[in-house]
């Protein structure tokens, strides 16, 4: 069991490794540097080589990687090329305003996917489920700068119950910023419950099938307290993992919608970052979303570990 | 079953196999609507030059922002171009660049899972930790920082999007690989001294082929949304050519008195991609793969 999740974290650090380089070898490859972004057409020359060794892009590309990522592991990402400051103040701010959204869109959206899923589940086929999945791939499939358009529209401008945009700056209290996260959050947490209720939906309908629950339901077992003992706890352990795959997916789409609402979240830090070609920005954005993705995969494994009594027993899966 | 049936079975061509699986597909109403709306945007793609009335690029100042009228169906956007025309036209360029784009990743993550199903030990541990890896990358940051270096034209966006969205069925394919390889028909083929290649041709692909195809489908409809995704952002289709991603992002600061011009292209849009899941799906069910307990990676 210990050396099952020690395993685990290790192998997420072997992933995180292998990111880093990825996102450090390709930003080599690819044509244009910090320097030639930056100086543009002056990019020759004397002026040049100045940036370079201004900037510590003359030693060999291995030496630059060693120091970034000795220091990356201790939260330190070097200076961003646009704003000439440390990385490390640009992002807190950043990746608070984004934790909020998306934590918000995730307390929101779990339990609705849950009663959505199960409701569906156990009125297979019948008027709540048809009605309910039609809603669901609709909500799933429609692409997230769609829906976020479509929620300005109608909510912001047409009904004008809240505000369209998000007009704060950076560093607001999170007082300030709850009128405006609440349309980005609808709009995240919508596609984000129909992905998941559709698995739980799935996952309750295998269990429901399975011998056991015939057994109980033989037995005499009250249909509720069936479905609440025997069911449900059965169905949910394999849907975590799923759930945690469809959050750490989402990120993209949270990037996304942060544009269309004009949130100041890492999203839009983003795009941002990559307009103004500003390398090492996009570097530590890469790396920190790896670490989130990552981690939400770990945390989903250990609950899974810690949950499911049989896998205690097991010494190491192959 | 008579010996005689299943060697009939097995005569089947591959054009009856084809459309059995197209009429099952089309016998539930979700898989016939999904066929139908795909169909008709793929019709749409090839006949739109044709029967567009308008020049998809004719700025008019006198005709900016015009309401739909019987002259211009779908009204007239900030530039005084015709909405109709450019939300016909709107989706060839998505539908052609994700197309080839999801070929390139069945083929690779296609051989690639076979490839590390088959071999195993240290080459296939190596290769699914660096495919982890990629997995971990928001898809997002990858494709900008490409596109954003590159450019975005059709010989970068076609390869980038095909290797992006290949790398998840790397891991289908291997799974898939994986089932097949311990039956007891790869041993007997083994035993009549059947080559590598022609076991991996005659009996590995055969077997994993629904499954990895069902898993192309499903890439298409998100590479279609990823796509759309970067024109939205600025980072795909160039302008003026008409496509919908960049219309909505276009038509959106405008859309509190001229909606009309966001609404036509999301309307396209939207469909294009709930037919194409609802035909991936229902390819699935008819395939007898179930996707469903499947997260999007």
């Amino acid at each position: 069991m210990l050396f099952l999740i020690i395993k685990r974290i290790l192998l997420g650090f072997i992933t995180l490794f292998i990111v880093s380089l990825i996102t450090f070898v390709g930003t080599e490859i690819l044509p244009g540097d910090a320097c030639t972004t930056y100086l543009e057409r002056q990019a020759f020359g004397e002026q040049l080589e100045a940036c370079y060794r201004r900037l510590g892009l003359n030693v060999p590309a291995y030496e630059r990687y060693v120091s970034w990522a000795v220091n990356a592991i201790q939260g330190d990402f070097g200076y961003s090329l646009s704003g000439e400051m440390p990385i490390k103040e640009v992002l807190g701010p950043r990746i608070k305003n984004s934790l909020v959204l998306a934590s918000a869109a995730i307390f929101i959206g779990i339990p609705i996917a849950l009663i959505l899923g199960i409701v569906t589940a156990l009125w297979r086929d019948k008027l709540p489920d048809v009605a309910i999945s039609t809603v669901t791939i609709f909500a799933m499939t429609i692409p997230e700068f769609i829906s976020a358009t479509l929620l300005i529209l109608i909510i912001a401008i047409w009904l004008e119950w809240l505000p369209g945009i998000v007009i704060v700056p950076t560093d607001v209290s999170f007082l300030e910023l709850l009128p405006n996260i609440i349309l980005p959050v609808i709009a995240i947490a919508m596609i984000m419950t129909a992905h998941m209720a559709r698995m739980v939906r799935s996952s309750v309908i295998q269990v429901m099938a399975s011998e056991y629950v015939q057994m109980a339901i033989l037995k005499g077992v009250p249909y509720w307290k069936m479905v609440f003992k025997h069911v449900l706890p059965n169905a949910l352990l394999p849907a975590i993992n799923v759930v945690a795959l469809t959050i750490a997916w989402l990120l993209g789409g949270v990037v996304v919608t942060e544009v269309v609402f004009n949130y100041p979240g890492l999203g839009r830090l983003v795009i941002e970052s990559i307009s103004n070609r500003d390398l090492p920005t996009v570097q530590a954005l890469a790396i920190i979303l790896a670490s989130i993705y990552v981690s939400i995969n770990l945390l989903a494994d250990l609950m899974t570990l810690m949950l499911n009594p049989r896998l205690k027993t097991l010494q190491i899966r192959k | 079953m008579t010996v005689n049936s299943i060697y009939k079975e097995e005569k089947k061509s591959a054009f009856q196999k084809v459309s059995e699986v197209i009429i099952t597909m089309a016998s539930r109403p979700s898989g016939f609507i999904g066929l139908s709306i795909l169909v008709f945007h793929i019709i749409l793609a090839f006949i739109s030059p044709y029967i567009a009335p308008y020049d998809f690029k004719a700025i008019n100042p006198t005709l900016m922002l015009q309401a739909p009228s019987a002259e211009y169906w779908f009204g007239t956007d900030d530039l005084g171009r015709d909405v109709f025309t450019r939300t016909i036209l709107g989706g060839r360029t998505a539908l052609t660049i994700t197309f080839f784009g999801s070929l390139i990743a069945l083929l690779w993550g296609g051989l690639l899972g076979i490839f590390c199903g088959l071999v195993g030990g240290k080459i296939d541990d190596i290769v699914m930790r660096i495919v982890d890896a990629f997995l971990s990358i928001p898809w997002i940051l990858a494709m900008l920082l490409i596109v954003s270096l590159l450019g975005t034209s059709t010989e970068v966006l076609i390869p980038a999007l095909g290797f992006f969205y290949g790398k998840g069925i790397v891991r289908v394919a291997r799974a898939a690989t994986h089932d097949v390889i311990a039956k007891d028909f790869i041993v007997s083929a083994r035993a009549r001294g059947h080559s590598n290649f022609s076991i991996i041709w005659n009996e590995i692909i055969p077997n994993v082929r629904d499954a990895i195809l069902v898993e192309g489908a499903m890439r298409w409809s998100w590479m279609l949304l990823g796509f759309s995704s970067l024109s939205f952002l600025g980072f795909g289709v160039s302008p003026p050519t008409p496509d919908w991603g960049l219309m909505i992002s276009n038509a959106r600061g405008l859309m509190s008195f001229a909606y009309w011009a966001v609404i036509a292209p999301i309307v396209g849009l939207s469909s294009l991609i709930i037919g194409i899941n609802l035909t991936a799906d229902a390819f699935a069910k008819a395939l007898g793969i179930d996707r469903s307990t499947k997260a999007p990676v």
